[in-house]
C-alpha cells in the first residue's frame, strides 16, 4: 500500500484549499472546534461529501474515478453514537460489508464472531439487538463493524465523543491495541484535542473556515504550536502535557534513601547519611513500598507512623509527566519509582525530575528543527 | 335466541358469509392504500416539499362524505363492492402516508449515515434499513386504518346490499328484527379488536429488535408474545 495522499481545494466556506498527507498504517487525528470542517474533509474521502474542487488520492486513485459503493465499501467507518441498525442483531450489524460484498453468511457470520472477539465483545452478545448494550459496548460493535471486511483504510467521525470519559478513555486504548495488531491507515475526526494527542501519529489542528491551522506529531504540536490559535485550543496545561512523550528513562533513581522494613537504627543512620535525604522509604519483605519515614523516627513502627507514599510510577515505562505527578501528590516531595512487578528500584525528588525536564528540553529543541521542515502546515 | 343469527334471505349470504364479505370489503382497501401509500410516502421523504400538498390533498379526500363518493363512482363502478372499495382506499391514506413518512423519518441519522458509509445504494438503504426501522410506526398507522376500514364498510349497504355486517343494520330496521342491528354491532367490533389484536402480533414478530416494558417483577422472564398482543390495543 502506498501512502495516502489527498489534497482538495473547496471554494465554499466548509473546508478551504486544505491539502493533507496522510501517512499510511498511522492514526491521523483531525481536530478543531465545531465547524471547522473536519467531519466535512472525512466525508469528502469517501464521497459522501463531493468536493467543488480539488481531488484526493487514495493509494494514487482518485476517489471520484471509482465507483462510489465499491469506495465506501473499502473504507471502515465509525460514527458518533456507533448509528448501529437497531433492527438487526449485532452478528449480522458487523456482517453488514462482508454480506454486501456477497461473502456467503456462513463466513460473513464467522467474521463476525472473530471481530467480536477482536474488539473485547462477549460472544453471548451476538444474537443480541443493540439496545441491549451500552453506548461502550455499541460503540465497540461500531468499530467491529468497519473493520469486517477488513478494509485498508478507517474513517472515524467523533466515535467516542458520546460516552463518559472512564468508556472513552477504554476505547481510545483498545482502538490503540487493535491498531497496533491490525496497523490499518486511521482518520480520525475529534473535537477533544487530548483524545487527539493520546491518539494521533500526527495530529491536523482545523480553524474556522476549514483552513488547517498545523499538521504535526503531538509532541510538536505541543512544543512548537504554529500560532495563536493553535496554541489557544491546546488549552493550558500544554508543558505539562508534553512531559507525556518524554520517557522516564534516563531518570536519576536513588537507591540510598530506601531501607528495608525492620532495618536497625545503625542501617537507617547510615541510609540517611549516605543519600543526605529528609525522607527513608520504607519496603516491606518482597521490597514493595510501604511509606515514607519520617526524620528522626525509626522505621520499622507500625504502618500508621509512615507517611503514604501516594502513587507509585513505573519506571522506564512511564512518562516523565507521570513521574512529576507522583512527585507532587507525594507527601514528601518525592515520587517513588518500581519496576513492573510493584518492586521498589529507587526514589526520586522534584528538583531531579526538573532537571531531567529542562535536559530533554533541550535535547527536543534540537530535534525539532529537522522535524519542522518535514511537515507542510497551510 | 336463534333470531340474532338467523340471516333475512335478501342478504343471499349466511353469518359467516357476511364476516368473510366484511373482511374482503374492509381488509382490500386498506392493502391498496397501503400499496399506493409506500411508493407516496417515499416520494414525500424524498422531496420534502411534496409532503404538505399530499398530506392536505388526503385529508380533503377523507373529508369527502362515502356517499359523495358512490354517487360519483356508480356510473363507473355500478353497485358493486369495488364502488365501496375505491373510497375507502382513498381514506386510508390519510393515516398511512404520514405514518409511514414520520416512521422513515424517525431513522436516526446516524444510522443513515452509517449505512450511505458503509456503500448501500439509496434502494438498497431504503428497504433494507429505512422501512425496517419504521415498521412499528407502519403498523401503528395500519392498526388505525384497518379499524376505521372495518366501520366504514357498514355504509356500503346503501348502495344495494354491499355493506356486509352493515347489511344487517336495514334489515333491522326493514323487519323491525333490532337483534339484527345487535348482532352486526357486536360482530364488527368483535372484528375490528381481533384484526387489532393480529396486526400487534404482527408487529412483535416483525420487531424482535424493540425494547420491550420489562415487567416490573423480576420474576416474570420473557412475556409471551400473544399475552403482550392481547395487551397492547389497551395501550
Amino acid at each position: 500500500m502506498d501512502s495516502v495522499t489527498k489534497r482538495y481545494p473547496d471554494g465554499t466556506v466548509a473546508v478551504d484549499r486544505l491539502s493533507l498527507e496522510i501517512p499510511d498504517r498511522t492514526i491521523t487525528v483531525l481536530v478543531g472546534p465545531s465547524g471547522c470542517g473536519k467531519t466535512t474533509t472525512l466525508r469528502m474521502i469517501n464521497r459522501m461529501v463531493e468536493p467543488s474542487e480539488g481531488t484526493i488520492l487514495v493509494d494514487g486513485v482518485d476517489v471520484q474515478k471509482q465507483p462510489v459503493n465499491t469506495l465506501r465499501r473499502s473504507m471502515g467507518y465509525v460514527i458518533q453514537n456507533a448509528g448501529l441498525f437497531q433492527h438487526r442483531t449485532i452478528a449480522d450489524n458487523i456482517a453488514t460489508v462482508p454480506r454486501l460484498l456477497g461473502w456467503s453468511k456462513q463466513k460473513a457470520r464467522a467474521r463476525a464472531e472473530e471481530l467480536m472477539e477482536r474488539v473485547g465483545l462477549d460472544s453471548s452478545l451476538a444474537k443480541r439487538y443493540p439496545y441491549q448494550l451500552s453506548g461502550g459496548q455499541q460503540q465497540r460493535v461500531g468499530v467491529a463493524r468497519a473493520l469486517a471486511a477488513d478494509p485498508p483504510v478507517l474513517l472515524m467521525d467523533e466515535p467516542f465523543s458520546a460516552v463518559d470519559p472512564v468508556v472513552r478513555k477504554g476505547l481510545q486504548e483498545e482502538l490503540l491495541r487493535i491498531q497496533g495488531e491490525l496497523g490499518k491507515t486511521i482518520i480520525f475526526v475529534t473535537h477533544d484535542i487530548d483524545e487527539a494527542i493520546r491518539l494521533g501519529t500526527k495530529v491536523a489542528v482545523m480553524r474556522t473556515g476549514g483552513r488547517l491551522a498545523q499538521f504535526a506529531e503531538p509532541a510538536e504540536l505541543l512544543s512548537a504550536p504554529a500560532d495563536a490559535f493553535v496554541e489557544d485550543f491546546l488549552g493550558e496545561g500544554r508543558g505539562v502535557r508534553r512531559l507525556s512523550f518524554f520517557p522516564s528513562e534516563g531518570l536519576d533513581l536513588l537507591t540510598e534513601p530506601v531501607v528495608a522494613d525492620g532495618a536497625t537504627a545503625e542501617q537507617t543512620a547510615a541510609a540517611r547519611e549516605a543519600s543526605g535525604a529528609p525522607y527513608l522509604l520504607v519496603t516491606d519483605g518482597e521490597g514493595k513500598p510501604l511509606g515514607w519515614s519520617e526524620p528522626g523516627s525509626l522505621p520499622g513502627g507500625s504502618p500508621e507512623e509512615l507517611l503514604p507514599y501516594g502513587r507509585p510510577f513505573v519506571a522506564g515505562q512511564d512518562s516523565l509527566r507521570v513521574a512529576l505527578d507522583c512527585a507532587v501528590l507525594s507527601p514528601t516531595g518525592w515520587a517513588v519509582a518500581v519496576d513492573g512487578t510493584g518492586r521498589v528500584v529507587g526514589v526520586v525528588s522534584q528538583e531531579t525530575i526538573g532537571e531531567a525536564i529542562r535536559g530533554a528540553h533541550a535535547a527536543g529543541r534540537k530535534a525539532d528543527g529537522a522535524g519542522r521542515k518535514a511537515d507542510v502546515a497551510g | 335466541m336463534s333470531g340474532f343469527f338467523d340471516i333475512p334471505s335478501d342478504l343471499q349470504h349466511s353469518y359467516f358469509g357476511l364476516i368473510g364479505l366484511h373482511l374482503r370489503e374492509a381488509l382490500l382497501p386498506v392493502l391498496a392504500g397501503l400499496v399506493l401509500a409506500l411508493p407516496l410516502a417515499q416520494l414525500c421523504v424524498r422531496l420534502r416539499w411534496l409532503y404538505p400538498p399530499v398530506l392536505w390533498v388526503t385529508t380533503v379526500i377523507y373529508a369527502i362524505p362515502s356517499l359523495a363518493f358512490f354517487v360519483v363512482l356508480i356510473d363507473y363502478t355500478g353497485l358493486s363492492e369495488i364502488t365501496v372499495m375505491i373510497p375507502l382506499t382513498l381514506y386510508s391514506l390519510v393515516v398511512l402516508v404520514p405514518a409511514i413518512v414520520d416512521g422513515v423519518r424517525s431513522v436516526p441519522q446516524e444510522t443513515l449515515a452509517a449505512a450511505t458509509a458503509m456503500g448501500f445504494g439509496p434502494v438498497r438503504r431504503y428497504v433494507q434499513v429505512q422501512l425496517p426501522i419504521a415498521v412499528p410506526a407502519i403498523i401503528a398507522g395500519l392498526r388505525v386504518a384497518t379499524v376505521s376500514s372495518i366501520s366504514l364498510v357498514s355504509v356500503g349497504t346503501l348502495i344495494g346490499n354491499q355493506g356486509a355486517l352493515g347489511n344487517l343494520l336495514a334489515d333491522a330496521m326493514f323487519y323491525h328484527r333490532p337483534e339484527l342491528a345487535v348482532t352486526s354491532v357486536v360482530t364488527t367490533a368483535v372484528l375490528a379488536i381481533l384484526v387489532d389484536a393480529l396486526l400487534v402480533l404482527v408487529r412483535v414478530l416483525l420487531t424482535p429488535w424493540m425494547p420491550r416494558r420489562t415487567p416490573t417483577k423480576p420474576k416474570a422472564e420473557q412475556p409471551d408474545p400473544a399475552a403482550l398482543a392481547l395487551k397492547d390495543p389497551a395501550r
